[in-house]
């Protein structure tokens, strides 16, 4: 893909520009429907129908009107804060999120760099977050945004040991950090897909992947660094206007960063379901992007089921549940692989 | 129990009460909302909602039962008498309409909608719409305006009424006048007739002698005196203050709507 856009731009430098920017229509894009989403799931699992009036039909310009205020808002940067580093902060997050999507495969000819150590680079580029988070929360010099800042840098450092541990479950299968070389060795129908591979040990690994990447994410039941109730909204109290609006693209670009991956790591990626049928480069995309978008509402529906973790309940699960069942499930595969291959 | 057990039992109900919760969830994404959209969709009004006041002004006799009723004094009631030449018509309850109704003003930014002025109603002409929605922008707009006359025309019944008052107080005095001096008349003719002759020493008897008449008297003088009184405890001039017609103030908005 990024051969052929330079080929056709007829400048190296062009053409990397313009695919670079190609995830990013995407999750512009993909950020409007997922708001409406959240706010239509939301609703109607509240038996509420959410909003109805913007855009006449069933308010589906809402995020449009949402989008449009957050750009006209005043940019607040209190008197008190580190003004550089608040400055800095809400880009880096994104930078954060959004590097992410080099290496996710969307189609088999299309992925952003076709490096060797995709996975790898995903979970390292994502720990950028964590800085930003940080910053912000120190630079807004607000004794909220800190504690929210500081809950945000353990949960994320606790939850990044049960995810990378998964996800390594995955590559000794596999063999390969490239996800392109994971998708294509789920190639075929569905039941070759690593969920249901070395039975359960793979679904396990999954639970516990799925559930660590809604900790990364800062999502309900793992909210607690944007706790409304307690912290007022944690590392962004102080953010506003369009800085607010790039720490909320950051989290749902997050959000996708990790469904993609959950689907290319368990459930074969942009393989189709049914074998050859519907498949190719084109279909790749669709199914990726299918598969991620269903792994978005499974999260949004648990947002809207689970009450919010205690700061205490939150470390018990992360290394007395999760981290103990990834290393067995480490070994229990590795044991599967050297006796039956 | 052991800690292990306890551990692992630990993990399982947390997975199936996620599940539980999954479920219950999934099965209200599908149930249907309970909002209703209001502008668009209304909730019906219970039977006996009290919402805003309405006057069927056809059935009204002005006899400001609701006005006393009302906790707030939100009601107010001016009526002018009619002459016995008008015919106002009958109620829908067969009552005669006697009154002019020249003002019935009910101010709905007094009004706590207790409801209790419409039981007291003779003809049942006050009652609860199922109208809830009339804010306004200025509290004077409030101030419903139920009667059927016309400023002018209310001034002209006042008027009137005044002046068949006038008329029939004159007519009054002029007859007591007429009586007073057919008695002044009668009693020297009996006078004369009976203590002539003692006029000075039946004097101190005088008061003896008086009292005998008096009870004849006094009711007559008296009685134009009590049908006046009768005319100022009707409602038309009961706060003893005159109509003023810019009082009445006329609402923009029907209100029958």
């Amino acid at each position: 893909m990024h051969n052929f856009i330079t080929y056709y731009l007829g400048s190296g430098l062009l053409g990397s520009v313009v695919s670079s920017l190609l995830p990013f229509v995407w999750v512009m894009t993909y950020a409007l429907v997922a708001i409406y989403l959240e706010l239509k799931v939301s609703a109607h699992m509240q038996d509420r129908l959410g909003p109805m009036r913007t855009g006449r039909w069933h308010g589906w310009a809402q995020p449009l009107a949402d989008v449009t205020k957050l750009m006209q808002k005043e940019d607040t940067i209190p008197a008190a804060a580190d003004k550089a580093l608040y400055v800095l902060a809400p880009v880096l997050v994104f930078v954060g999120s959004y590097a992410a999507y080099a290496a996710i495969p969307f189609s088999p000819a299309y992925i952003g760099s076709n490096i060797n150590l995709g996975i790898f680079y995903i979970i390292a580029v994502s720990a950028i977050v964590v800085l930003g988070i940080l910053m912000a929360g120190w630079a807004s010099n607000n004794k909220w945004s800190l504690l929210g800042a500081m809950r945000t840098a353990a949960q994320l450092v606790s939850y990044e040991i049960p995810s990378s541990l998964a996800v390594l479950a995955v590559v000794m299968v596999v063999g390969s950090f490239n996800l392109n070389d994971v998708c294509a060795a789920q190639s075929g129908w569905f039941w070759n897909w690593f969920v249901f591979g070395k039975f359960p040990f793979l679904f396990i690994t999954f639970i516990i992947y799925f559930t660590a990447s809604l900790a990364e994410t800062n999502r309900a039941p793992f909210d607690i660094p944007e706790a409304e109730s307690e912290l007022v909204a944690g590392y962004h109290t102080e953010y506003s206007g369009m800085r607010f609006a790039v720490f909320f693209l950051a989290e749902y670009a997050n959000m996708f960063t990790v469904a993609a991956v959950a689907s290319v790591l368990f459930f074969g990626g942009w393989n189709s379901p049914f074998g050859t049928f519907m498949s190719g480069p084109i279909w790749g995309v669709f199914w990726l992007i299918s598969k991620g978008m269903a792994l978005v509402f499974v999260q949004m529906w648990l947002r809207w089921t689970l009450p919010r973790f205690r700061v205490d309940q939150l470390m018990y699960l992360s290394w007395k549940i999760l981290t103990p069942f990834a290393l067995f499930n480490i070994f229990a595969v590795g044991l599967w692989m050297v006796l039956r291959g | 129990m052991n800690s292990v057990s306890r551990y692992f039992r630990n993990i399982w109900k947390g997975i199936w009460t996620i599940l539980v919760g999954m479920k219950i969830t999934m099965r209200h994404l599908f149930t249907p909302a309970v909002t209703i959209q209001y502008p668009d969709a209304r909730m019906a009004i219970p039977e006996r909602g009290r919402n805003r006041l309405y006057v069927n002004m056809d059935d009204c006799i002005g006899c400001n039962q609701c006005g006393m009723a009302c906790p707030v004094d939100c009601i107010t009631i001016d009526t002018a008498k009619s002459l016995p030449t008008e015919d106002l018509g009958v109620t829908s309850t067969g009552q005669k309409k006697r009154l002019w109704v020249t003002k019935f003003d009910i101010d709905f930014a007094k009004c706590c909608y207790c409801g209790l002025c419409v039981p007291p109603c003779p003809t049942e002409c006050i009652y609860m719409t199922d109208v809830y929605e009339f804010s306004e922008y200025d509290r004077k707009n409030l101030v419903y305006n139920f009667t059927t006359l016309t400023p002018e025309e209310a001034e002209a019944k006042v008027a009137q009424a005044k002046e068949a008052d006038r008329e029939a107080a004159a007519k009054k005095a002029a007859a007591a006048a007429a009586q007073k001096a057919a008695q002044a008349q009668s009693q020297p003719v009996t006078q004369p007739a009976g203590s002539q002759p003692s006029a000075i020493q039946a004097q101190p008897s005088a008061p003896a002698q008086k009292s005998a008449p008096q009870p004849v008297t006094p009711p007559a003088a008296a009685k134009p005196e009590t049908q006046a009184a009768l005319v100022s405890q009707d409602p038309a001039s009961k706060d003893d203050k005159p109509v003023n017609p810019n009082e009445i103030k006329t609402n923009p908005k029907d209100p029958t709507d």
